[in-house]
């Protein structure tokens, strides 16, 4: 049973980078958050501030209500896995898992049997005497993971664990980490920019920008309703079409779509899924490139003005260069001052 | 496949042929003949061999007392100034790498300075400083002499090798709850381990074969090996003692290459240096 609060943490780096502004967030126990947001946005700085590897400019840090905001690494209660796995090169794979649990005291045999199983949990039983270096690389980060596992956190950091790592591997210890992850009941708090991973793994999905909060939420509805432009055009694929809205009725080069909200200057958000494009001369955009998937098509197409937009087809051989298109959006969401402001029902 | 490539025959490559024959000749000869000096009881000129080899005076040069004497002085003084340059130079290094203070440059080069200017103008200046001081002729005077020398060797190697110990190492070692210290002794010192026992080596038998210094501030109280050498050669016509002495210079660093050549070939070593 662990919950960890993060309050109103501001992180300011000598030299003026506001890394974290401001930032707030609960972590449920045995929830998986995944922080995401591009580089620079601080979430790495964020994570290590909860490992103890900054010190927070101001605000509180909190692990089962107890104030950790200040206490040094070797005294939280949190594990962290590095993107580097740093695993100690000079240790084989049962020392590197030892080393914390000694540093702890525990008689031989309970350590010994520890490792054992912890080495089993990743998958990795019988490694224990192989030098770390003649690991491949997604041994090396189960190992990473075991070693932080092995002490029993209640809260385990991992920042971007699997960056290094081919596609597919990445795919498969995705998996695997959340099956072990939600086997131990671990809270974790987990530092990715890429968009798969934090779909497939999240329970709840933190985007950030420049050291703060755009959006909390669990992934489909991160991806369904993004609160902002900024994360409308982060996750997934998105058209963001700038124009105005006068009298309902929202405008740009051409292309206009029934509003209601005030007038002004709107962003008009579409995903390609939403958008309906049917053949019409001389039509409101003009046919760019088709790309056949086998299952369905992506036919990208230029607005008069050079607006590029991407829409889903059933039947992209309907569909060539040049030719015009009409567009008809089927679900919008439309945006002013960074702030949602009109969404079609789902 | 490998057939085919059995029949190509590498061409001979005369460049190495000629370097290898010329390094043979710059670096075997002189010692070869200094080896042979050490085992000859008589060797008059014309001939091209010695008349007579033997053991005479490798039993005449250890039967005098100041050679011994020296040789417990130059392994007394190199211990002494190892163990003193590693106890101040090893935490002042980890603080180079690993933490960032005011004047940490400034301070970093002046240690290295001294290794600039031309050196025995650098130890007439000292000398006079220590004759102010009382150092001149004793033991410790010649310690601290010695230890200035070492200073290159033991500042900037192992703060290229603590440099290159990866932080995150340190960190995860914080992580699983070990204290600062603890991961000084536990991650950092054995990953940087290579690289700064090569760097201790190379201090030791520097200050073993320092000849400059410790004949400057130590003669004629504090003799070495190497200052007995070569008062022997400027002073005695029998060229022997000088070829025995010599020879018995090498062991200390033909050990330090044995060892060297493990440190060299398992890779530290360079990685100490950034590669
Ligand atoms: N030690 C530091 N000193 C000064 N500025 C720093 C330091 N560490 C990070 N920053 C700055 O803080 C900001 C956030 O960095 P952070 O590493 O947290 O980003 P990130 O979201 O993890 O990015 P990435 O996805 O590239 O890992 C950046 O502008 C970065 O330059
Ligand atoms: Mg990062």
């Amino acid at each position: 049973m662990s919950v960890l609060t993060i309050k109103d943490v501001t992180k300011l780096f000598p030299g003026g980078t506001k890394a974290v502004d401001s930032f707030s967030l609960e972590v449920a126990d045995g929830e998986l958050v995944c922080l995401l947001g591009p580089s620079g946005s601080g979430k790495s700085t964020l994570l290590r501030m909860v490992g103890g590897f900054e010190t927070p400019t101001s605000g509180l840090i909190a692990i089962d209500g107890e104030d950790i905001t200040r206490t040094p690494p070797e005294k939280r209660p949190t594990g962290m896995v590095f993107q580097s796995h740093a695993l100690w090169t000079h240790m084989d794979v049962a020392k590197n898992l030892a080393f914390g649990l000694k540093l702890r005291r525990l008689p031989a045999d309970e350590i010994k049997r520890r490792v054992e199983a912890v080495l089993e949990l990743v998958g990795l039983g019988g490694y224990g005497s192989r030098r770390v270096t003649q690991l491949s690389g997604g041994q090396q980060q189960r190992v990473a993971l075991a070693r932080s596992l092995v002490l029993e956190p209640k809260i385990l950091l991992l920042d971007e664990p699997f960056a290094s790592l081919d596609q597919h591997l990445r795919e498969r210890l995705r998996e695997e980490v959340r099956d072990i992850q939600q086997r131990v009941g671990i809270t974790t708090l987990f530092v990715t920019h890429g968009q798969d991973e934090a779909l497939s793994m999240a329970d709840r999905i933190v985007v950030m920008r420049d050291g703060r909060t755009e959006q909390i939420d669990r992934p489909d509805v991160v991806y369904r309703n993004p609160q902002t432009p900024f994360v409308a055009g982060f996750i997934g694929t998105m058209n963001l079409i700038e124009g105005t809205v006068s009298n309902g009725q929202f405008t740009r080069a051409g292309f206009s779509h029934r509003l209601a909200i005030g007038d002004g200057p709107a962003t008009l958000a579409v995903r390609p899924e939403a958008l309906d494009i049917v053949p019409a001369e001389p039509g409101a955009g003009k046919v760019h490139r088709v790309t056949d998937y086998g299952t369905h098509g992506l036919v990208d197409f230029d607005l008069p003005d050079g607006k590029r937009l991407k829409a889903m087809v059933n039947q992209p051989g309907q569909f060539q260069h040049g030719q015009g298109v009409n567009l008809m959006p089927r679900a919008v969401a439309a945006y002013r001052d960074d702030v949602q402001v009109f969404r079609s029902a789902p | 496949m490998s057939t085919t490539a059995v029949k190509i025959r590498a061409p001979i490559d005369w460049t190495g042929i000629v370097f290898a024959v010329v390094l043979t000749l710059v670096i075997v000869a002189p010692l070869l003949v200094v080896g042979t000096w050490a085992f000859t009881n008589v060797w008059r000129f014309p001939s091209v061999i010695p008349q007579e080899f033997g053991l005479k005076f490798w039993y005449q040069t250890l039967a005098r007392a100041d050679v011994w004497s020296s040789i417990t002085m130059s392994l007394t003084l190199a211990t002494t100034v190892t163990v003193l340059s590693a106890v101040i130079c090893l935490p002042a290094a980890y603080a180079f790498a690993r933490l960032d203070f005011p004047g940490r440059d400034i301070l970093f080069f002046s240690f290295l300075a001294g290794h600039a200017f031309p050196k025995f103008g650098l130890l007439v200046a000292i000398a006079g400083i220590f004759l102010q001081l009382n150092l001149i002729g004793t033991f410790w005077g010649v310690v601290l002499i010695q230890l200035v020398g070492t200073l290159l060797f033991m500042i900037w190697i192992p703060v290229a090798a603590f440099q290159s110990v990866d932080r995150k190492m340190e960190e995860a070692a914080r992580d699983v709850g070990a204290s600062p210290f603890r991961v000084f002794w536990s991650i950092t010192l054995p990953q940087a381990g290579p690289t700064i026992a090569a760097a201790i080596l190379l201090s030791f038998v520097g200050t073993f074969y320092e000849t400059e210094g410790a004949w400057l501030i130590g003669a004629p109280q504090v003799r070495t090996l190497p200052v007995l050498m070569i008062s022997f050669i400027n002073n005695q016509p029998v060229i022997q003692y000088g070829a025995v002495l010599s020879v018995l210079l090498w062991v200390p660093s033909f050990i330090a290459l044995l060892f060297a050549r493990r440190v060299v070939n398992s890779g530290s070593f360079a990685k100490g240096f950034g590669a």
